[in-house]
Order: structure tokens, then sequence, then C-alpha cells
């Protein structure tokens, strides 16, 4: 699992969170709350996401990493290893 | 020195029923004779047949809108936004905290609860699977709160629970709300979505009140012989009310005006009507709206096409109405539609409206072979009838664990 593959695996969840928002343009490196229109229900949509499509756990401490695309692949793309993914 | 409670008036309505998206397109079906039932796909319980609603959600939701809210929520938002722009307020205007929602529901959650089990059945039943969103979902109140967010409005906004006579509540709790001056501003009717839980066609089915029929379109047939049950059916109809005194100042349409009402309980049974106890609430909204039986015009029946409920409730209403009303013309909305629930009441007496101004009263449709314990005078079967005069609509809904409504509305006159 390259981290640009993972940071699609976001994208894609995020394009089915918010499907009127404009993707092509974010910016990996800032925080996807400064990009778009995300509240704290949609945060827990991609938690609730990557729990059902990948059967990956993000424990409530570990939220922060979430914040931005590249802080997700940097957080989320050694759990996809773990899974041998 | 009497009390005398502020006059209430219908200035706009907007609605989304299985056989149209707006006033004009449902009553000219109604009088057109179109019924919107179709084949239906219910999970567990493969085809079977509803009124499925087919307005374009996205005209007032965003998709993440709709991902998030609910159905009844969506068709709220959408029925709203039609009866804002049908009114010609100056919403920019108005105080939001002025702004009251007042909606009917039979049930609510049921839809997003079913959904939710589906959902964990997927993953061996691990409630961690669980959405969060279950929660504001399904609070009795959503389907009103999802118009306050909506419409940014800031005043009360909740639903009543009123089993099938709920939408004629919602009208009457806002026009009881504005006479107290809690608000200046009423959206308020009823919504339903139904046809989105299995339960409630498995639980008419497990009655034996689950209507069936070749043709969807004829499978709803109040009053006829061979009539076998309800087709369940989503709807919505919210009007805005206003205190005459508000409507007139800002030059607004008058639909009609609040003439009466009253809602009584059978005390008598979970599901079986009470016709005794019917009739005693048409006469009470009689008295109420100061009214006599024979000056009430049209008279839209509850019936839903049981075998045992159409009788009874034409019982109630051939002992209210029937002697000395030759004018009194009596139909049947549900035939076109279904029964909508909570929507029902509302729906109801929206399709009859225009006849204030037309003067046609639409038909109950469906009727091949009339079933003689049905056999009302004044019964219009199958065409609309031109009447020489409509000055007041007489609107029944009634629902279980024996709750009953009546619903006056008059043609307004200065």
């Amino acid at each position: 699992m390259t981290k640009d593959a993972c940071k699609q695996i976001v994208l894609d969840i995020i394009a089915d969170i918010a499907p009127d928002e404009d993707l092509s343009n974010l910016k990996p490196d800032v925080r996807l709350r400064d990009q778009m229109q995300l509240d704290s229900m949609d945060f827990l949509d991609i938690v609730m996401e990557l729990r059902k499509q990948h059967g990956i756990e993000v424990p409530e401490a570990d939220y922060i990493h979430l914040a931005s695309l590249d802080s997700c692949a940097d957080y989320l793309t050694p759990k996809f290893e773990a899974l041998g993914k | 020195m009497s009390f005398q409670p502020a006059r209430i008036v219908i200035t706009g309505i907007g609605l989304t029923a299985p056989n149209g998206n707006s006033l004009s397109e449902f009553r000219q079906n109604l009088l057109a004779g179109v019924a919107g039932v179709e084949p239906f796909d219910v999970r567990y319980m493969g085809r079977l047949i509803a009124g499925v609603c087919h307005y374009d959600p996205l005209r007032y939701q965003t998709r993440k809108g709709l991902r998030v809210g609910t159905r009844a929520g969506s068709i709220s938002i959408y029925c709203a936004h039609e009866a804002l722009k049908d009114s010609g307020l100056a919403f920019d205007a108005m105080p939001k905290d002025r702004v009251g929602i007042y909606l009917g529901c039979t049930e609510h959650g049921n839809v997003e609860t079913e959904n939710e089990i589906y959902a964990i059945s997927k993953f061996n039943y691990d409630t961690k699977y669980w959405s969060h969103y279950h929660n504001p979902r399904t609070v009795a109140n959503n389907p009103a709160g999802e118009i306050s967010l909506a419409l940014g409005i800031t005043g009360p906004a909740y639903t009543i629970g009123a089993a099938c006579a709920a939408g004629n509540l919602g009208l009457i709790h806002a026009a009881q709300m504005l006479r107290l001056g809690e608000v200046d501003f009423a959206f308020c009717g009823g919504v339903s979505e139904s046809i989105h839980t299995f339960g409630i066609f498995a639980g008419f089915k497990s009655q034996g009140a689950l209507a069936t029929h070749a043709d969807p379109k004829k499978a709803s047939r109040p009053f006829d012989k061979a009539r076998n049950g309800i087709v369940v059916s989503e709807g919505g109809c919210i009007y805005t009310l206003e205190r005459l005194d508000d409507a007139l100042a800002r030059g607004a349409r008058i639909y009609g005006e609040i003439a009466g009402y009253c809602v009584n309980s059978d005390a008598s049974d979970y599901v079986l009507p009470n016709p005794g106890r019917q009739a005693e609430c048409v006469r009470k909204a009689l008295v109420n709206a100061r009214l006599k039986a024979d000056e009430i015009h049209i008279v839209n029946t509850h019936a839903t096409a049981t075998p045992q409920g159409d009788i009874q409730e034409c019982e109630a209403i051939r002992a209210v109405f029937g002697q000395g009303c030759p004018e009194t013309s009596i139909n049947n909305t549900k035939s076109y539609i279904g029964h909508c629930m909570g929507a029902a009441g509302a729906l109801e007496l929206a399709g009859n409206l225009p006849s204030f101004d037309d003067l046609v009263v639409h038909p109950t449709i469906n009727v091949d072979d009339l079933d003689p314990l049905c056999a009302i005078d004044g019964l219009v079967l199958n065409q609309p009838r031109k009447v020489a005069r409509v000055d007041a609509i007489l609107n029944n809904s009634f629902g279980m664990l024996g709750i009953n409504s009546t619903l006056i509305v008059k043609r307004f006159a200065a």
C-alpha cells in the first residue's frame, strides 16, 4: 500500500460523505476542515467507513491524525499494511 | 364580553402525493381519475404495491443533506419550501423566532431503525457498525427539525404523533398556537415515509388489512364491495397558516379559513374504529365551527378500504349527514393515493380545497360495485360532480388507538 493509494481510499470515502464538494483541488497538507464543509459527524463517517470497508479501527484518541490527507496517509498506511494490503 | 379567537387562514400549500408534486398537478389528477399507486419492492417481502412520491429532492436539498437526513425530512423540506413560495411571504424579513413548525406523523423512526438493523446484519449484528446518525434520524421531531435547519427557523418545531389522524392535528395545533400568540406564521400539516419500513406492510398483512389487486391503480378502493385493505403510501402536505389580520395586511392569497375542529378518542379498541365516537367528533367540530350539517358541502372521508372500517365510518357519516343534507357531497381521496398515513389528512384536505373555486367535487374512484353498507347519500362515485356551491369542507382523519379528528375549512369571506 503506497501513501498515494491510501490517500485515494480516503478521498473515495470523502466523496461519498460530501457528494456536493469538488475534491479535485484538495491540498494534501492542509486540514480537510479548512478546505471543505466537514463537521464532527462527517469525521465519524470517515471512521465508520474505514471500519466497514477496510476493517481498520481508529481509536478516538487518534482522530487527530485524520486532519489532512497527508496525515491520514501517514497514519493509515501502516494500518493497511498490517492487514496485508 | 365573550372571547373572540383570532381567525386563522390558509395562505400557502406545498405537497407531494403519489399522483402529484404540486396542488395543481394533484388536483388535475383527482379530477381526471388518475391514481398514483405502483409496484414497489419491500425488504423481506418482495414486490408489493405502494403510493410512491416522485418529487425532485434535489430541488431544495444538497446530496449531502439527503444522505444525512431522512426521507420524511426530505419530503418535509420539499413541502415547506413549496408552501413558503406559494404563500408569497417575504421570508427574509420575517423574525424566524416567530415561526412555528407543527407536523403530524403517524410514526417516525421505524424506517431508520430497520435500515440500521439490516446494515449491521451484514456485520454479524456487531453494534459497532451502527450509525452515529441513528438518533438524530429517529427522534420524533426529526421531520420538523429538518425544516428548521433548512429554513433557519428558530421558533418551535416539533411533530405531533396521532396515528393516521395526524395530518389534521398539525393544522389544528398550528391554529391553536397562532391564536395563543405563540407564533405569527406556521408551517403545518403532515408527513409520511411509511413505505420505506417493511414493518408497516407486514403489520397490515398480519392484520389482514393490506390491499392487493392485479392492477395497482385499482388497489385502493374504499366503499367497493371487493375492497381488501390499505395501500400504504408516502407523502407530505404542508400549509402556511396565519392570523387573518396578518394575511390581509400583506395581501396574501387566502385558500380558506379554519372554521372549526374536534379531536377525540374512542377509548374502546386498539385498532377497531368506533362509529359513535366518530360521529361525536364530527358533531363537535360542527358546533365548534358554528355550522349545521347541511352547511357542509364536501365531506372527505377517512375510509381506508378495510372491510370493517369503511362501514363504520359510513355509519358515523350517516348519523350526522344522513337526513336533510341534500347539498352535501361525500368523497374519498385515498382511492387515488392510498393511505399516506401522517400526511393523509393534510393531503386529502388540500385535494378538496380547489373546490371552493371550481365548484367541482372529485369522486371516489375504483368503485365498481358499491357495498350497500357504504351506500350513503351524497357519495360521489367515479365521476367528478359539478355542484352549485362549496362553502365548507369537512375533513375526517381517524387513527389507531382510537384517535379521531375532524377539521372544517370554510370559504373565506371578509
